[in-house]
């Protein structure tokens, strides 16, 4: 991080977080292993996000199910069956700020 | 095509340079010339990022724009449009939280008849005439026990004995406290006290015990003769400076192991905080002077008004600057608005509740009813269990999970929720009728009170940072 000083605790701590993230497994271990994360997809790292959350409990699972799609299908192994948001939908979710209250204005796509 | 979008945070500026406070997650960075360009390329528009770094690519290299912007993804303060925000959920705390501080009403009674008072006065929500006046020792027993058995794995116990007037039941104060202290050897805990008092009652025998003690003290007082006179009165009208004076010098001269606090209510009729602060820290020697404004329905004549709140603002503000040249100087000052706000800055603080009311913290009612703090002690519709039958968890959950911030929608756009949450419960529900509610009639002063503290912070981050170390423990 060159471009931005963290200054209060938290910062430095999300500065230090954002060093450790996975970023592609081809990259070799990481030299401290992190936590578990959780957009890395669900199925990838054998932690179905159905059964137990990240820290093995269940109060972080993958609720409310409506997350599920943009959790599935943006960063997930497995992915959700979604239009093609970068080539013919692009506005398919611009209604849908956020999955939980929105989602009924998410609209069936006919090509 | 992904856009970027700037994500949310308060831009400030201290000392000269450029900050950001990330909201939720309270991070404070120091941005550099690339990372001001970009945000402000952005303004409230949306743009692709290879738009973004044309518009840009006179004054950076394109390189630089670029690990800019991932800078700023990574932290949030940038965010891609088609990666929706996550809308917040209310989500009680997992674990359960240890109580650290039970605060005990020992009387509902006071010597002194505050025009203002939220126990007494107009806006009162405790019937007091339907509980016992006094605590009794008996439940002042019970409730030492139900601290220790709520406190879980905490090391210390913080016994606060407030009112009424405290002192009142000085009887109680020394059996509940030679008792917790009893107690806490048995368990292997430490507990620390305090007392809240208007002073009138202070005499050598009160101020041996709270020396022999160590004690903290805060002493509710609102200035000099005249501001002091103007609503804390006795029954008869009488003020009560000349009264406290001299028990307060008493007080101050010979309680030196703690440091002794005064709390004053701000009203429209006293708002002159810089002389409040001068006569009470420079003139009698408090060491510190909290200020906070009266709780109360807006229609009282001494609710303050919106020109009130940006007199109060003005002054805060000057004494603020006058905190941050003692604090760069190296010198103690005694504003503890202040300090309480730069400590939260500086742990990255975003509360999921505004206080550890009904949490960390509990009230207790001369009956031995607990409430969520001490300002709903004594109310059936704030009452969480009793000392003897201990917390009601449905009543306890019930309450955590309508008053998160998740639930309050006015504080969604709002970037002090981090620090604010909402603010006071009890406040909420004197204006608004129900602690759930946001105090909405503040927001403003919040927002710029808060800037102001971070202005503060961000000056003493790069000038001072010794001074921020203190809040590291």
């Amino acid at each position: 991080m060159r471009h931005l000083t963290p200054i209060n605790k938290k910062a430095r701590h999300i500065a230090e977080s954002t060093e450790q993230d996975v970023v592609a497994l081809q990259g070799g271990p990481l030299a401290t292993p992190s936590g578990p994360h959780i957009p890395l997809g669900c199925t990838f790292v054998f932690s179905p996000g159905w059964e137990t959350d990240a820290s093995g409990g269940t109060a972080g699972l993958c609720q409310p199910v409506e997350r599920d799609l943009f959790d599935c299908h943006l960063t997930c192994f497995w992915p959700a069956h979604v239009p093609d948001l970068y080539n013919y939908a692009p506005d398919w979710t611009g209604k849908c700020a956020s999955a939980q209250k929105d989602w009924r204005k998410i609209d069936l796509i006919f090509p | 095509m992904t856009l970027l979008r700037r994500g949310e945070y308060h831009a400030f500026d201290a000392d000269g340079a450029p900050y950001v406070y990330l909201v939720p997650s309270a991070g404070v960075f120091r941005l550099d010339d690339a990372s001001v360009a970009v945000l402000d390329a952005l303004g409230d528009q949306d743009l692709e990022p290879n738009e973004l770094v044309r518009t840009l690519s006179d004054r950076f290299p394109a390189s630089d724009l670029r690990a800019t912007v991932e800078d700023l993804l990574n932290v949030r303060a940038l965010r891609l449009v088609d990666r929706p925000v996550e809308a917040p959920v209310a989500s009680p705390p997992r674990k359960r939280i240890p109580l650290t501080t039970l605060v005990l009403n020992v009387t509902s009674k006071c010597n002194l008849a505050c025009t203002y008072c939220y126990e007494y006065g107009e806006d009162r929500i405790v019937e007091a005439s339907r509980k016992p006046r006094f605590m009794n020792e008996e439940t002042a027993r019970q409730s030492v026990d139900f601290m220790f058995a709520e406190s879980g794995e905490s090391p210390v116990v913080h016994l606060t004995f407030f009112g009424g007037e405290t002192l009142l039941n000085f009887k109680v104060l020394k059996s509940a406290l030679a008792y917790a202290q009893d107690r806490a050897a048995t368990l292997g805990k430490t507990v620390d006290t305090s007392l809240t008092t208007n002073a009138t009652l202070l005499r050598e025998e009160i101020v041996d015990w709270i020396v022999e003690n160590d004690v903290g003290v805060t002493v509710s007082m609102d200035g000099g003769r005249e501001q002091q006179d103007r609503f804390r009165v006795f029954n008869n009208g009488m003020g009560s400076y000349d009264v406290v004076l001299p028990n307060i010098r008493m007080l101050l001269e010979r309680h030196r192991r703690r440091p002794v606090g005064a709390r004053v209510t701000l009203t429209k009729q006293n708002l002159d905080v810089e002389s409040i602060y001068r006569h009470l820290r420079d003139e009698l020697g408090f060491w510190e002077v909290g200020f906070a404004p009266v709780t109360t329905s807006w229609q009282r004549d001494y609710a303050i008004q919106e020109d009130g709140f940006e007199e109060m603002l003005s002054q805060f503000q000057r004494l603020a600057q006058e905190f941050l040249h003692y604090a760069l100087a190296g010198k103690h000052h005694g504003f503890s608005n202040v300090r309480d706000t730069l400590e939260e800055i500086h742990k990255g603080m975003s509360k999921a509740y505004p206080c550890g009311a009904g949490i960390g913290l509990m009230g207790v009612a001369t009956d031995g009813d607990v409430a969520l703090c001490h300002r709903f002690a004594g109310s059936d519709s704030h009452k969480i269990g009793s000392v003897t039958e201990g917390v009601d968890r449905s009543k306890q959950e019930d309450f955590l999970m309508k008053h998160h911030i998740a639930n309050k929608t006015d504080c969604s756009t709002c970037w002090a929720r981090p620090l604010c949450a909402g603010g006071c419960y009890h406040e909420a529900h004197t204006r608004y009728g129900s602690s759930e509610r946001p105090n909405l009639h503040y927001c403003e002063w919040i927002r710029r009170w808060t800037d102001t503290c971070l202005q503060v912070y961000g000056t003493l981050a790069e000038r001072r940072p010794e001074y921020l170390a203190q809040f590291d423990a």
